[in-house]
């Protein structure tokens, strides 16, 4: 159970070996958190993660997902589930894709959006079912504030994210008479593996921040965030940008 | 978000009950459950059996309500079903001569106040509230001011009709089941559905209190005062200042008395001496900005509240309500705190533990948690109950609000403190324990699992500060 705070006791995460989640899990298990599930592919990355989770005093166990397979994902995630309360679902994995190969590969493309959005459809519907026969806990998505408005330079991710936040959000909706709280998280840009390489622009931030969000709105069951937190008037502004200027920016 | 307003379910038979949030009374930590409200007997024997039968195909199983009034999640079920026992609220019986009164678990000590009063009987225990249920307070064998001669309430209740797990139902005495016994009394609902209990009165010539106060200006005075005083008096507490700082650390003002006797009253007060007509305020907003209480304004109510209290004065008559229950003059005080809700933090540490005593206020008051007016109480000697809070020594209690910045990692570390002097947390106030410190704190612990083990193997009766602390599996 979660304590005054928020703070859970368990955890699950979707897409395992994310530094976002790592983040995360490591804030919590300095808090409450004891238990901790990381479901992912399984790679040298996942079994490290856990490790390093183990040092901090949690008991971790890792579990083949993969977010490709919506078919196995009852099977999977109903397994974590009949072990005990979840009090916390990190749904966290995605792809950023490769916006100029996606564009020639529809085949690529499309692996983006079932990762980012089918296959989170499908994980946040078979966690929400759990959740609500628990009759308590959090999920947390991560989405982007790519997906507030879709650019030109991303647009393939960009949409898959805004179909994951709309999801999420109504998802939320229809949880909370249950006693499910759903918090949808809007980062910018973070300093991950998975921007590596990229240029910074402007508010860029790190996994660490975006973890102590995640835990502030645990506590205070906010429903939708930004990180960091100015990002959400700058993305209002920038939803209300008449569009030939917005096509013209530079990101 | 809060409990039973408008979602209470009335009749068992109504259809499927849907989920109600609910949360104690420090509104922190909501959970679903599907809230059922038995008016008799047989409906909360058929719920438990239903929740029984639930239970065995993966359901999540049953816990009794009174009033709400614990801050934590000890009355709350996610995912199950809760009992409200304020249904059941019949008084059965009352023995005007010996003073003894058998009623129903859903009745609450206010009732109870309304129809013992005029008869010069008084209930043995209350705590800083009236509105708590009968089976609340055995639930959480709560105490009162005058814990130090009276012990805490369990110690008063000669029998109790017990709803268990497995549906069937038992008269438990102290004498004829002492493990039961032991085990219901502050066993936080978690043995079974108290249905009803007889419990031995205190007699009392009038509803008025006789009270001496007395300023203390730091810790150790007001230690030294209740250490070298409380005997003389049935009831004690001390109101202390927490943002008092430096020299001033601990500043208190002590307020101790009894009930007035007859011929305490002025003359014209001596033909109605057992009237009992609390005043009551209009409730508190039911939206209230959050960040109302922050050091600064908490710290000027303190202070004046200090200032005002006379420094020293004995023999004043006041209303029985205004001693003892101050703060149910303003229904729903606790919206005060905001959406955010707030925590209440009550230890005790045993006599020679001054030092940790010490060294906790200290640390609060450097901190400058935003807290209205701390108690300190000292406690006699301990209950029978396996998981009763009191023990001897000193137990302080503190309202904090549940946004203040590193309060979770706060109390954390004053829980360490506290298990480390030999003392314990009170699960009634309790939302944020961690399984791993509650161990060392309550000994009995592996008896109460044990005898859950038994009356129970299905785990038929749950709560979420079960699950919480790993009383449940
Ligand atoms: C302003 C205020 C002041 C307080 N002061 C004191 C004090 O001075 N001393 C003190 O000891 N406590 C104090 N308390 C705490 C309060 O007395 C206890 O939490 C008490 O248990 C509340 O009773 P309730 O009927 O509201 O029960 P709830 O809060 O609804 O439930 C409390 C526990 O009792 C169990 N329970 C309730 N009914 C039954 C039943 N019929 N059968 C089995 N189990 C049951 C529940 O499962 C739960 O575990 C105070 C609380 C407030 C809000
Ligand atoms: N970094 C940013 O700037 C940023 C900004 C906004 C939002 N986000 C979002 O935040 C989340 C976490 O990102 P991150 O920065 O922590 O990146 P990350 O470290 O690359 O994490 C992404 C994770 O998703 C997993 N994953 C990918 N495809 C999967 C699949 N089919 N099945 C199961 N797991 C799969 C990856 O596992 P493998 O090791 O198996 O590939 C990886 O562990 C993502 O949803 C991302 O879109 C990131």
């Amino acid at each position: 159970m979660k304590d005054a705070f928020g703070a859970p006791q368990s955890l699950l995460i979707l897409g395992g070996g994310s530094e976002i989640a790592l983040a995360t899990a490591r804030r919590l298990v300095a808090r409450r958190t004891r238990t901790v599930v990381l479901a992912g592919r399984p790679s040298p990355g996942l079994d490290a993660a856990a490790e390093q989770l183990r040092g901090l005093g949690a008991a971790v166990t890792t579990i083949g997902f993969d977010a490709l397979d919506p078919a196995s994902h009852e099977d999977v995630l109903g397994k974590v589930f009949a072990e005990g309360d979840i009090d916390t679902v990190l749904l966290a994995f995605g792809v950023l894709g490769d916006q100029a190969r996606d564009e020639r590969e529809p085949g690529a493309a499309v692996t983006v959006a079932a990762t980012n959005y089918t296959g989170a459809v499908s994980a946040a519907l078979v966690c929400g079912a759990a959740l609500r026969r628990q009759g308590h806990g959090s999920l947390v998505v991560l989405s982007s504030v790519a997906g507030e408005r879709a650019r030109r330079s991303n647009f393939v991710y960009g949409s898959s994210k805004a179909g994951l936040d709309a999801f999420a959000l109504g998802l939320g909706d229809a949880l909370r008479p249950d006693g499910v709280h759903v918090l949808v998280v809007r980062p910018g840009f973070v300093r991950t593996r998975m921007t590596a390489g990229l240029a910074e622009p402007p508010f860029t931030t790190t996994p660490d921040a975006v973890a102590r969000a995640i835990e502030t709105g645990l506590r205070r069951r906010a429903r939708l965030l930004w990180v960091p937190a100015p990002l959400r008037y700058v993305m209002s502004a920038l939803r209300h940008l008449p569009h030939p200027l917005f096509r013209r920016l530079p990101v | 978000m809060r409990d039973s307003s408008g979602a209470t379910v009335t009749g068992m038979s109504a259809p499927a009950a849907t989920a109600t949030y609910l949360t104690g009374w420090g509104r922190t930590a909501p959970t679903a459950a599907r809230l059922l409200r038995p008016g008799s007997y047989e409906q909360a024997v058929e719920a438990v059996r239903a929740a029984g039968a639930d239970r065995a195909r993966g359901g999540r199983g049953v816990i009794a309500r009174g009033l709400g009034r614990a801050y934590g999640d000890a009355a709350q079920n996610a995912g199950g079903a809760v009992l409200d026992m304020t249904g059941l609220d019949r008084v059965h019986e009352i023995d005007a001569v010996n003073g003894v009164v058998t009623c129903d678990a859903g009745v609450s000590l206010h009732r109870l106040m309304e129809v013992l009063l005029p008869l010069g009987w008084f209930v043995p225990v209350t705590p800083g509230t009236r509105y708590v249920t009968v089976g609340g307070a055995i639930g959480a064998d709560i105490h009162g001011k005058n814990h130090h001669v009276a012990g805490s309430f369990a110690r008063h209740v000669r029998a109790l009709e017990l709803l268990t797990g497995d549906g069937e139902t038992r008269l438990v005495t102290p004498e004829a089941e002492p493990e039961l016994f032991r085990a219901t009394a502050g066993g936080m609902g978690l043995t079974g559905v108290i249905l009803a209990a007889t419990v031995q009165l205190l007699p009392v010539e009038t509803s008025l209190m006789s009270v001496d106060t007395e300023r203390a200006t730091d810790l150790d005075d007001l230690m030294a005062r209740l250490s070298a005083t409380d005997h003389r008096y049935r009831y004690s507490v001390a109101w202390i200042d927490l943002l008092a700082r430096g020299a001033a650390t601990g500043r208190a003002v002590l307020t101790r008395g009894d009930h007035a006797p007859l011929d305490a009253l002025p003359a014209r007060a001596r033909a109605t001496p057992l009237t009992f007509r609390p005043a009551r305020l209009p409730a508190a907003p039911r939206f209230l900005p959050d960040g109302l209480l922050t050091p600064t304004t908490v710290g000027l109510f303190n202070e004046l509240w200090y200032r005002k209290a006379p420094r020293e004065q004995r023999g004043r008559l006041q209303k029985l309500s205004a001693f003892f229950h101050p703060l149910d003059a303003v229904p729903d005080w606790n919206r005060i705190y905001g959406r955010g809700g707030f925590v209440q933090y009550q230890f005790v540490v045993g006599h020679g533990q001054e030092e940790t005593l010490r060294g906790i206020v200290t640390t609060l008051s450097r901190r400058g948690c935003p807290s209205f007016l701390a108690v300190l109480k000292q406690f006699g000697e301990g209950d029978p109950g396996w998981l009763s809070f009191p023990r001897p020594g000193w137990t302080l209690a503190l309202d904090i609000p549940a946004s203040m910045p590193g309060l979770g990692p706060l109390l954390d570390e004053l829980d360490e403190r506290v298990a480390a002097a030999g003392g314990r947390i009170y699960l009634a106030k309790d939302a944020r324990l961690r399984p791993e410190t509650l161990a060392p704190m309550y000994p009995r612990l592996p008896d109460f699992r044990a005898l859950r083990e038994r009356y129970d193997p299905g785990g038929v009766i749950a709560s979420d500060l079960a699950r919480r602390l790993g009383l449940q599996r």
